[in-house]
């Protein structure tokens, strides 16, 4: 069972390539609701977990859409390895809350649907079995794989999209709250193995999440989302080692942190709201 | 034992409703003698016979083919344009009042006007009974299609599916359950339309047999006729039924 190897070729590029994703002054309407967010940018390393944290309304998965290709913005720009992304890159995933398997595959055609699809790099059956083998084998479900979706606990169909997504070997991982429908005990033993199965894929993450302790247990980096329009209100590197359930004082403080920054957020926010008209982008905006 | 009790009441409504055939031809035997040739045990006697007559048997066989081809075109129409229904909001505003329309005319309505157009022969029963199916089966699809899960969709498009990819793989396997739904209304109205339908120029099958029967006086092979009739009609269902319920454990 060997994990891909890290892609020598790809490695050793110039350094706009170094990012997986960087997304430069990001906004985003809905039609027929006001700004989403505006004014976002960022940039995702090679293997960098990214939490994107916020409340909910904040524009968060909105962002994640349209980082993945999903939705287009407004304005700015998006770029997936050094190329303008304007549909799901081949070399993405999406991981959803809900598993979303099609009921009417069993395990292993759930965690293989889309490799073969036209616009995903060809590979060879054999090839593409033993892909989906190893990515099902990684999140535990060696053994299963004839078993239907609807034999499967929460966690587990949870296990076998994310099979899914390993299975298209991604440079970069989209999960939008991807464990909040599922009970604590099974949502801490999927976090651990997400950690674990992005760093022997190689893979980069951004995760979508409202939980500040899944961001502090997982993310390389945190950022802070929150306003209406949505923008990055903070960052945090977080450099403690895993597991970090070792590290509790470190952890303690970074969650202390981050709490602060919430409140100040949404302090901030209510004055400036009943004050000021609707905020509009102006150049006077900082 | 035990086994068999489910059938009791079922098997106790068929015989009542045997022997108040009996009593009713009996009766109505008295002022009219003729009608003694449609009493249950002459009718049972021609069942029989029947049965174990080859030509009975090709009746059966066009008949049952006439279905299979009503279906198959119904189906090759109604799904299409029930998916179309279901992902295109201008298709379905623009066509929705027509189809409401058409499907509340009785079909048999079209038989003078199908075989103007078609000629004599098969294909004006099979446009008849095409045309009575379709309805069924283009509603439940584009129903299924409006209930399926968004999540299946997104997850296509996240897989860069193209449009032909969505459809076939995602879409399609969705609304089977629907569409199988669909098939047991339309083959129930089918086998309803199937007998008028065979009594317009053609020499075959069970409508012509009941027609034929009658020219020929031969009422018990009449009465014998519609005991068949609803014999392969309720097997017709249960087959129908059993792929619907196959369909939906295999989920």
């Amino acid at each position: 069972m060997n994990a891909p190897q890290p892609r020598a070729a790809t490695l050793g590029r110039d350094r706009a390539t170094e990012q997986v994703l960087s997304a430069e002054r990001l906004s985003f309407a809905y039609a027929k609701s006001g700004t989403t967010f505006e004014d976002v940018s960022i940039g995702i390393g090679r293997r960098e977990i990214v939490c994107l944290l916020g409340g909910s309304g904040c524009g968060k998965s909105t962002l994640l859409r349209v980082l993945a290709g999903l939705e287009t913005a407004r304005a700015g720009t998006v770029s997936f390895l050094g190329q303008p992304l304007n549909h799901p890159h081949p070399r993405s995933a999406l991981v959803f809350q809900q598993a979303s398997l099609l009921p009417w595959l069993n395990v292993f055609d759930n965690a293989s649907f889309g490799l073969d699809f036209k616009h995903q790099p060809a590979i060879e059956a054999s090839a593409r079995k033993a892909r989906v083998r190893e990515a099902l084998a990684a999140v535990g479900l060696a053994g299963r794989e004839q078993a239907w979706p609807a034999e499967l606990s929460g966690g587990q169909t949870q296990r076998v999209a994310l099979a899914r997504a390993l299975a298209r070997e991604p440079e970069l991982l989209f999960a939008d709250e991807p464990f909040s429908a599922l009970d604590a005990i099974t949502r801490a033993e999927m976090q651990r193995l997400l950690v674990e199965v992005v760093h022997r894929w190689h893979a980069a993450v951004l995760l979508v999440t409202h939980d500040i302790d899944e961001a502090i247990l997982v993310a390389d980096r945190i950022l802070l989302m929150a306003g209406k329009p949505g923008h990055i209100h903070r960052q945090w590197a977080v450099d403690i080692p895993h597991p970090r359930e070792d590290h509790a004082e470190a952890v303690t403080t970074l969650r202390m942190q981050i709490l602060a920054a919430l409140r100040a957020t949404t302090e901030g926010a209510a004055p400036t709201l009943a004050a000021a008209p609707a905020p509009t982008p102006t150049p006077t905006h900082s | 034992m035990r086994m068999f009790a489910p059938l009791i009441l079922p098997v106790f409504g068929l015989g009542l409703a045997g022997a108040l055939w009996a009593v009713a031809t009996l009766l109505l035997a008295t002022d009219t003698p003729i009608l003694a040739n449609f009493a249950p045990v002459e009718a049972l006697r021609a069942f029989l016979r029947l049965v174990a007559d080859p030509l009975m048997w090709e009746h059966i066989g066009v008949s049952l083919q006439r279905v299979a081809v009503g279906l198959v075109v119904a189906l090759a129409v109604g799904v299409p344009m029930g998916i179309l229904t279901g992902v295109s909001r201008a298709f379905a505003q623009t066509t929705t009042p027509l189809f409401q329309f058409l499907r509340m005319i009785s079909p048999l309505s079209w038989m003078p006007i199908a075989v103007m157009v078609l000629g004599v022969g098969d294909a004006p029963v099979y446009f008849l009974l095409a045309f009575a199916a379709v309805w069924p089966i283009l509603l439940n699809t584009s129903a299924g299609v409006a209930q399926l899960d968004r999540n299946w969709l997104m997850l296509a498009r996240s897989l860069s599916a193209t449009r032909f990819e969505t459809i076939f793989r995602v879409v399609l396997p969705g609304i089977v359950a629907h569409i199988l739904s669909g098939v047991r209304l339309a083959i129930g109205i089918i086998w309803i339309i199937l007998v008028p339908a065979e009594m317009l120029g053609v020499s075959a099958g069970l409508g012509y047999f009941i027609l034929d029967a009658r020219d020929r006086l031969a009422y018990p092979d009449l009465m014998a006729a519609i005991l068949i009739i609803g014999a392969l009609g309720f097997a017709l269902d249960y087959a129908a039924r059993w792929l619907y319920q196959h369909w939906l454990h295999k989920r």
